[in-house]
């Protein structure tokens, strides 16, 4: 291993940072971590923007609307290997239960006919991002080069695959940490 | 419409095995089937209502919601595309004021695509209630039009539009003969059944559906199985794109291939026996019919046939859309008045086929062939042809030719002598066989038709160098992914994500990644299906890619990865919605 | 006087009338399953149990063991390919195993599991499929419905009972019940059928027992699919 410390930069785009949560579950063991890791662009860290040079992207959650297309270009732009991280990322997960029910139906439950709501009104304004009609995994957009499945994945799992990457062997998960739930 | 339906179920002795002829009977008359008639038939006939709701689904010509008075269906066979069916079916639609794959909202009209019809030789062709129309241009749609909304009874129509011609161009040994009534059973009784057989092994004779399985073989292991009953079934299910000589053999010689079903009967031991026709060709129902009348009043069908105590009639069946049931084994559970859904085999139908007893399923020409093999022996056939592929063989030609019909050849013939007999000049490539047989290209026009080189039902599409092979694999996929019965998954799922795979190359969002993706689902669906369907459905891929590597290469962008859906697209009812426009509310398909 | 066969080089013993399969269960072989299950009629649809008999691909659970086979079942290439069949099914449904009360004991999820599938690799359908929620003690789920016909089976062989069917061609086939309203409610089906308990998704499910058992202490959470079903379908079939 050299001195250069491995960018890692994560998301979550449609995805309730479970993944993240999970990600923190490595508790001590994340000091070893950083010993070998740097975080770039990351809700851990408050870097907006991924490093050119990033060598892994960890990615939660499926692809809802424009912008989560956009940041995840973004991320296989920048980032050597880039990781589908949980259910969501892989297929959906629970966001795309809703590709049953109509958009506009979703919308209009939400911000027009639904119990409770006032000034109804479908929210319009160029700072937001628009929702697609279907929410896709990450696969369907860009090239994803390895799948860690996990609702969410255990901080054993995210272990696993980051000492195997750092000690420069494929990945491999045993039975016991594949999970699709 | 209890009363009719108690009738019909009477008519048909209550017999479940009857259920596609029943229901066709009910479709005709209310243009779907009712649920109270799904209910009523499943008391009569003493079969679950899901049963019949399944048959319902699985036939494309059963409907549970109303079609229109009118039920007008347009090919859109390869053939059919070649002659604008794209800008016809839309005129059609336009026209009649109906969107295609709906009925008008006074209920008179319906207008769908609906599998290759048979008619490649006098494209566009289509269906009126089941009854062929052929020659369709936009002069005879007016006319259609006008009859529909005058709501002209069919009967009533020019006979001009349902004419379909036989276009017989070349005939060879089994076509220069006459039609046969009598002569060949009256030579089988004379030398003898076995003996019989001895000359059809002799023949060489091979199934002429394409598989070629040895006939005389089959007949054999069907005699041979202990039975109390034997069957044997004419399939007449002329599916295959491109294919249409069984249709004219069944117009001009169903003596010969009754004649021929009789001699098999006798050495198997059946005493009866079905011809499955395929629901396109309803417009030969009656001529067969009549046809039958006469071979039972000439003693030639029925008890004691020519006094050689033999007794065998033939009952025809007709399908109602379903490209599968050309498969043995669907074709005997769709006259079991199923689903065609394709058998576990073992056991093969010549142990347990038609209600499990021994059956032997030959195709119409495979018939046609015994019958003059059991008058003339099998030396006279065997003369022709190659070692291992005797006889000769008669195929449906058409595309880009001069003159498309029926030509008979001798097995060994080359494709070029075909393209030369047929006039066809600037020739991209040939489809041998149908969809699911081989598309060669014009490096490979010395190749000979034959068991030992390329194999073939019959059908042959002659495409020139104005044609796209990406149009044809595409028109040939989404056909697959269309008549997969959906039975075993690598066909239920692999057909409908290869019809995807290549919607997204020819739409030009394929990248590199997506040739690798194309090939390896390809031979997954190949390698893991249940039956042929399943088995050929990658082949016009497969060979397409195999001889043009570089037309698939060139659709392909030059990046590593594009999305399979259209992201801008997807964005549309949000934009609606929130009613922006702005640069924000876009996406690019693939990142500047 | 013995007859056998041989599966990955090993010699399995088998009596006329057994199906590859069958021989291979009782030799404690487990070949990947999904709608095969010794207790009905085999299927041969789902066809994962696709296995090379003299080079040639054969569904182990319908196809006859006979002398002088050689198969071969464990395979990268076999295995790779069962795994995108699994992966087939995985988008032709809609299995979202975090919110399945199945997870856990999920034939679809273990085979999945077994074969080292992470991801569902081709693009998804998304089909919009319905859920029966009408009977006062099952329900379908046909989001996760793969068309194995185990309920099917289990229904006219076991119950003595006709309540499942699967209509429709192609992709568009689907699970239906035998009811004049179509309805799970209006069918004979009970609680207590075998046709109730048989599916190997989370299709079919029992009302109000989906979380008696905690995730984590299922079925398949900690055991492999082959380990469990040479257990229970070996035990059934060893006289």
């Amino acid at each position: 291993m050299t001195n250069k410390k491995v960018k890692v930069a994560t998301v979550s785009l449609a995805g309730c940072f479970g993944c993240h949560m999970s990600f923190l579950d490595l508790d001590e063991r994340l000091v070893d971590l950083v010993e070998h890791i740097q975080f770039d662009r990351s809700p851990l860290t408050d870097i907006e923007h991924c490093s050119s040079d990033c060598d892994i992207g960890l990615i939660e959650g499926g692809v809802c609307n424009s912008e989560n297309v956009h940041t995840l270009r973004e991320f296989r732009k920048n980032c050597k290997i880039l990781v589908a991280v949980g259910a969501c990322a892989i297929n959906g997960g629970l966001p795309a239960m809703r590709n049953h029910i109509s958009l506009e139906d979703c919308l209009n439950e939400s911000y027009v006919d639904g119990i409770g709501v006032e000034n109804a009104q479908i929210p319009s304004d160029v700072e937001l991002p628009l929702l697609l009609d279907k929410v896709h995994p990450i696969h369907e957009v860009v090239k994803i080069d390895y799948f860690l499945p996990g609702c969410p994945p255990s901080a054993d799992v995210f272990w696993k695959f980051l000492t195997d990457l750092l000690a420069g062997v494929e990945p491999s998960l045993p039975y016991e940490l594949v999970h699709f739930d | 419409m209890q009363q009719f339906i108690r009738q019909l179920a009477q008519e048909n002795d209550f017999q479940a095995t009857r259920l596609l002829k029943i229901l066709r009977a009910i479709q005709a008359r209310y243009f779907y089937i009712p649920k109270a008639a799904i209910e009523q038939l499943a008391l009569m006939l003493n079969i679950s209502r899901t049963q019949i709701q399944n048959v319902i689904e699985f036939y494309s010509f059963f409907h549970l919601e109303p079609r229109g008075q009118f039920d007008i269906l347009i090919s859109n066979s390869i053939t059919d595309l070649m002659v604008g069916q794209a800008e016809l079916i839309n005129y059609f639609a336009e026209k009649l004021g109906v969107k295609i794959g709906e009925v008008r909202a006074d209920g008179v009209v319906s207008l769908n695509n609906t599998s290759c019809t048979g008619m490649c030789d006098q494209s566009l062709a289509g269906l009126v209630n089941g009854y062929a129309i052929t020659h369709l241009t936009k002069s005879r749609i007016d006319e259609i039009v006008e009859n529909v909304n005058k709501q002209l009874p069919l009967d009533q129509w020019s006979r001009d539009f349902f004419k379909v011609e036989d276009n017989i161009i070349k005939s060879g040994l089994l076509l220069n003969e006459t039609p046969i009534k009598g002569a060949a059973i009256k030579a089988t009784f004379a030398r003898g059944l076995m003996e019989t057989l001895t000359e059809v092994e002799k023949s060489g004779l091979r199934g002429r559906g394409g598989a070629g399985y040895t006939t005389a073989w089959k007949w054999k292991y069907c005699r041979e199985e202990n039975a109390d009953q034997r069957y044997i079934i004419c399939n007449a299910d002329e599916g295959e794109p491109g294919t249409f000589k069984d249709r004219v053999i069944l117009n001009a010689y169903a003596d010969s291939v009754f004649e021929g079903m009789t001699v098999a009967a006798a050495i198997i031991g059946a005493t009866q026996g079905f011809i499955y026709l395929r629901g396109e060709y309803l417009h030969l129902y009656e001529k067969l019919e009549a046809i039958l009348v006469e071979r039972r009043a000439a003693n030639l069908l029925g008890k004691n046939i020519l006094q050689n105590g033999f007794d065998f009639d033939i009952e025809i069946c007709l399908g109602a859309g379903a490209y599968i049931c050309g498969e043995e084994s669907a074709l005997i559970e769709s006259l079991e008045g199923k689903a065609g859904i394709p058998r576990n085999r073992p056991p093969y139908p010549v142990i347990s086929g038609y209600l499990n007893k021994p059956t032997s399923v030959n195709n119409v020409e495979t018939f046609l062939a015994a019958a003059n093999i059991a008058i003339h022996g099998g030396e006279w056939f065997a003369a022709f042809g190659t070692a291992k592929s005797k006889g000769t063989k008669i195929h449906s030609i058409s595309g880009d030719c001069a003159k498309p019909g029926i030509y008979e050849y001798p097995f060994g013939v080359t494709v070029q002598t075909i393209l030369d007999d047929c006039g066809a000049t600037d020739v991209l490539g040939v489809q041998i066989g149908g969809p699911s047989g081989t598309f060669i290209s014009n490096d490979e026009f010395q190749r000979k038709i034959a068991f030992e080189d390329l194999a073939t039902g019959g059908s042959f599409i002659v495409f020139n160098n104005s044609r796209n092979i990406l149009d044809i694999v595409h028109n040939f996929s989404h056909f697959f992914a269309h008549e997969s019965c959906g039975f075993c998954t690598p066909c239920r799922v692999g057909t409908s994500l290869l019809k995807k795979q290549i919607d997204k190359i020819v739409e030009g969002h394929g990248s590199a990644g997506d040739i690798v993706a194309l090939e390896e689902l390809c031979q997954l669906i190949k390698n893991y299906s249940h039956c042929g369907l399943g088995q050929t459905a990658a082949n016009p891929v497969l060979t397409t890619l195999e001889r043009y590597p570089e037309i698939y290469q060139s659709m392909l962008k030059k990046i590593s990865y594009e999305p399979g859906f259209d992201l801008d697209k997807s964005l549309e009812t949000a934009r609606r919605l929130a009613n922006r426009d702005d640069a924000a509310a876009h996406l690019a398909q693939v990142e500047e | 006087m013995n007859k056998s066969i041989v599966i990955d080089g090993k010699n399995v013993p088998f009596e006329d009338g057994q199906t590859i399969m069958q021989a291979a269960t009782a030799a404690g072989i487990y070949i990947p399953h999904l709608c095969h299950n010794p207790d009905f009629t085999p299927h041969g649809s789902c066809k994962l149990c696709t296995v090379k008999v003299n080079g040639r691909n054969c569904s182990a659970c319908t196809f006859p063991a006979s002398e002088g086979q050689n198969i071969t079942n464990v395979t990268q290439e076999l295995n790779d390919d069962r795994e995108k069949i699994t992966q087939m099914l995985f988008v032709e449904g809609n299995h979202f195993c975090p919110s399945c009360e199945k997870t856990g004991n999920c034939n679809l999820q273990a085979v999945a599991y077994h074969l080292g599938m992470t991801d569902n690799h081709f693009p998804h359908f998304f089909e919009n499929r319905e859920v029966d929620a009408s009977h006062p003690d099952v329900m379908i789920d046909h989001n996760r419905c793969i068309f194995c016909t185990l309920c099917v089976r289990a229904s006219q062989q076991v119950d003595g009972k006709d309540v499942f069917a699967i209509s429709g061609r192609g992709i568009d086939k689907r699970l239906v019940v035998n009811s004049e309203s179509g309805l799970l409610k209006d069918s004979d089906l009970e609680a207590t059928d075998c046709a109730a308990h048989i599916c190997p998704t989370g299709a079919i499910l029992i009302k109000r027992t989906g979380y008696k058992v905690p995730i984590g202490q299922r079925i398949y959470d900690h055991s492999q699919i082959d380990t469990v079903t040479l257990a229970n379908e070996g035990a059934s079939h060893d006289e």
